[in-house]
């Protein structure tokens, strides 16, 4: 039962909210969306959905074509960033409702509803109105109406965004198990590239209406197959600078050079290198140092976030523990080179294998 | 922690408090002075206790009056909000009649009360109103200012005319303001539009809904201006609504001390049924 997407676009007049997409998601598999707010994941999983009908293309699932089936003969879930129930029904009236639509006997919608809140942690609080509820709690209701009914296809579209930071970690960790025993297809929408590491499957990197990229998680984050991709899953924002590589030496605008990787042609690039790997400290043999002027210095406790312009072009830094900077001071960053992304004048990354790139 | 004393503050109330003492307070209390007492002008006072009150509950002719009041508000009350909401459910969310249709549904509103009274005179009238010939015409005995029936007709009417506009208006505040992602999961449960009505959007709708009954009740106990330039109150006693007879009493026959009790009267009627209504419409929704 795998949901495939051929040649999917929409274009609202004259605007493109997405262009024609391929893309196949094999049952049983969690696949991410991951994008920028307006990035089209929102547009993408409603037509997935059959919520909103692609102006090219076919959705296709389980070897037929159901671009026209209306979405309530699609046996499709849907959770969404608002923690949406019905206000005037109890917990458990709301999480029977799809059973019931679907005339299911009461006494088989009684032993559902008691397991998937049990599942779901609420079992306490099934008499309950959702507005009684806390909003963790009215999202595992929303969530467990969308899994009570053996769904095919389970969209999830930023479910724990308006979720506090301690509540979201808990579900993330829950998530993933969940899903584990279904043989579905699922698909998760989020903004962070943390979060999608964190939840694992497959991405697919979103930016301006078209897929980037896909693959598993883990690859699409160490090697992302271009620009773009690169740029949507990093978190602080990747560091981007011109280079040009020439007889044996990579040089950068700001006068900084190393030694070029083997198999690495002359010419004009743009590197990228994660802020992670820029740090005020000396992390490998192959670091070229980058001075700079601090701009602003986030300490989050854990972590430091160092803004500074290196000859009025921005870097990041992100480095463990707690390195106060003043700013407006100059200071030296140390930049790990062997762990850098070339990109060529398209944007593709440049193949360095069989070096790879651990991440 | 001391409290400080500011003595200042009081400067900064004190125009609140004119003003407020100069609307209400006052005005009431001379109310509540005349329904007290007996006078024959000229400033003389005898003291008369609540021999006005007991006068006046005890009267068929307020009976008949609070009856007549009673059926009025009820019958527009039953009118106006279902329509107010199947209005408000048929507009559209979107686009450029959207504007069209808000205008066109505020256009009673801003119609001045005795303007809108006159109108309906006119236009009910058997000779020459275009309501009243053409029922004439089509062969019905129409004649609001001869038959009670008839004029009980045209008034309710004239107010479902006037006013469900505003019931239209708060009902489709309360709707646009439902996320997509609503209609969405409903579509997505398989749910009939009688079940999303049923499950979402009258529940939205319930908080404006009890705000359009409370203005409607209220401002339906008070109607006087329409009414009174439509049918002056008859044929008869027919169309004498509470406001009606209250001022017949008090500058019809001047007596001051039983209008002034009725008045008092009134105003605690429409503040119990007020009060029972929000009551019961926003209980089980403390939080």
């Amino acid at each position: 039962m795998a949901l495939e997407l051929k040649n999917v676009g929409k274009k609202v007049g004259a605007d493109v909210h997405i262009h024609p997409t391929d893309l196949t998601f094999e049952p049983g598999s969690f696949n991410i969306l991951l994008g920028t707010t307006l990035a089209g994941k929102t547009t993408l999983m409603q037509m997935m959905a059959g919520l909103e009908k692609p102006t090219s293309g076919e959705v296709w699932f389980d070897g037929r074509n159901v671009t026209g089936t209306a979405v309530q003969k699609r046996n499709v879930s849907m959770v969404y960033q608002q923690f949406i129930n019905y206000p005037n029904m109890s917990v458990f009236d709301n999480i029977a409702s799809p059973l019931r639509v679907a005339r299911l006997p009461a006494e088989e919608i009684r032993t559902r509803v008691g397991e998937m809140a049990e599942l779901m942690r609420i079992s306490a609080m099934l008499d309950r109105r959702p507005s009684e509820l806390s909003g963790g709690q009215q999202q595992r209701t929303a969530m467990a109406r969308a899994l009570v009914k053996d769904s095919d296809l389970i969209l999830l579209d930023e479910p724990l965004a308006n979720l506090d930071f301690k509540l979201r970690e808990e579900m993330r960790d829950e998530l993933p198990r969940l899903f584990a025993e279904r043989n579905c297809v699922v698909v998760y929408a989020t903004t962070e590239p943390t979060e999608a590491l964190l939840l694992g499957g497959q991405t697919a990197a979103m930016h301006e209406g078209r897929v980037v990229d896909f693959g598993p998680t883990g690859d699409i984050y160490r090697n992302p197959s271009g620009l773009e991709s690169a740029k949507v899953f990093s978190e602080p924002p990747i560091n981007l600078a011109r280079a040009s590589v020439k007889s044996g030496w990579v040089l950068l605008d700001e006068g900084v050079s190393w030694k070029a990787d083997k198999g690495l042609a002359e010419g004009e690039y743009t590197i990228g290198i994660r802020p992670h790997h820029v740090s005020p400290v000396r992390q490998s043999t192959r670091s070229v140092v980058i001075e700079g002027k601090v701009k602003v210095a986030e300490l989050t406790g854990s972590e430091s976030i160092i803004h500074f312009h290196a000859h009025d072009h921005p870097w990041v830094s992100l480095s463990h523990g707690v390195h106060p900077f003043e700013t407006g001071r100059f200071a030296r960053f140390y930049a790990d080179m062997s762990k850098c992304f070339y990109f060529d004048a398209d944007g593709h990354l440049v193949d360095l294998s069989p070096a790879g790139k651990a991440a | 922690m001391n409290k400080t004393v500011n003595q200042k503050a009081w400067f900064f109330v004190a125009p609140v408090l004119i003003l407020v003492a100069f609307n209400a307070i006052v005005p009431l209390m001379t109310v509540v002075n005349y329904s007290v007492q007996e006078t024959f002008g000229d400033n003389v006072f005898f003291w008369a206790g609540l021999r006005w009150f007991e006068e006046i509950l005890r009267s068929p002719r307020f009976h008949d009056a609070l009856g007549r009041q009673l059926f009025f508000t009820g019958t527009i009350l039953a009118i106006e909000i279902p329509l107010g909401v199947i209005i408000a459910l048929a507009m559209p969310r979107k686009g450029p009649w959207v504007s069209v249709c808000l205008v066109l549904m505020a256009m009673p509103l801003l119609i001045p009360w005795n303007v809108v009274g006159a109108m309906w005179n006119i236009f009910g009238l058997p000779e020459i109103g275009l309501l009243g010939k053409t029922l004439n015409t089509i062969g019905f005995d129409y004649n609001y200012t001869r038959q009670p029936g008839d004029a009980w007709f045209t008034l309710i009417l004239m107010d479902v005319w006037h006013w469900t506009s505003l019931v239209v208006l708060l009902a489709y505040a309360g709707l646009v303001s439902i996320p997509d992602a609503y209609y969405q999961a409903a579509r997505i449960d398989g749910a009939s539009s009688w079940a999303i009505f049923r499950y979402i959007q009258l529940p939205k709708m319930k908080r404006v809904l009890t705000i359009a009954v409370l203005l409607r009740f209220m401002d339906s106990f008070n109607i006087y201006t329409e009414p009174s330039v439509l049918t002056g109150g008859g044929p008869g006693n027919s169309t004498t609504l509470l406001s009606l007879d209250l001022v017949k009493i008090a500058l019809g026959q001047f007596d001051l001390g039983p209008a002034a009790a009725m008045s008092l009267i009134y105003f605690l009627v429409i503040l119990l049924f007020s009060w029972i209504f929000y009551t019961v419409m926003t209980r089980g929704e403390e939080q």
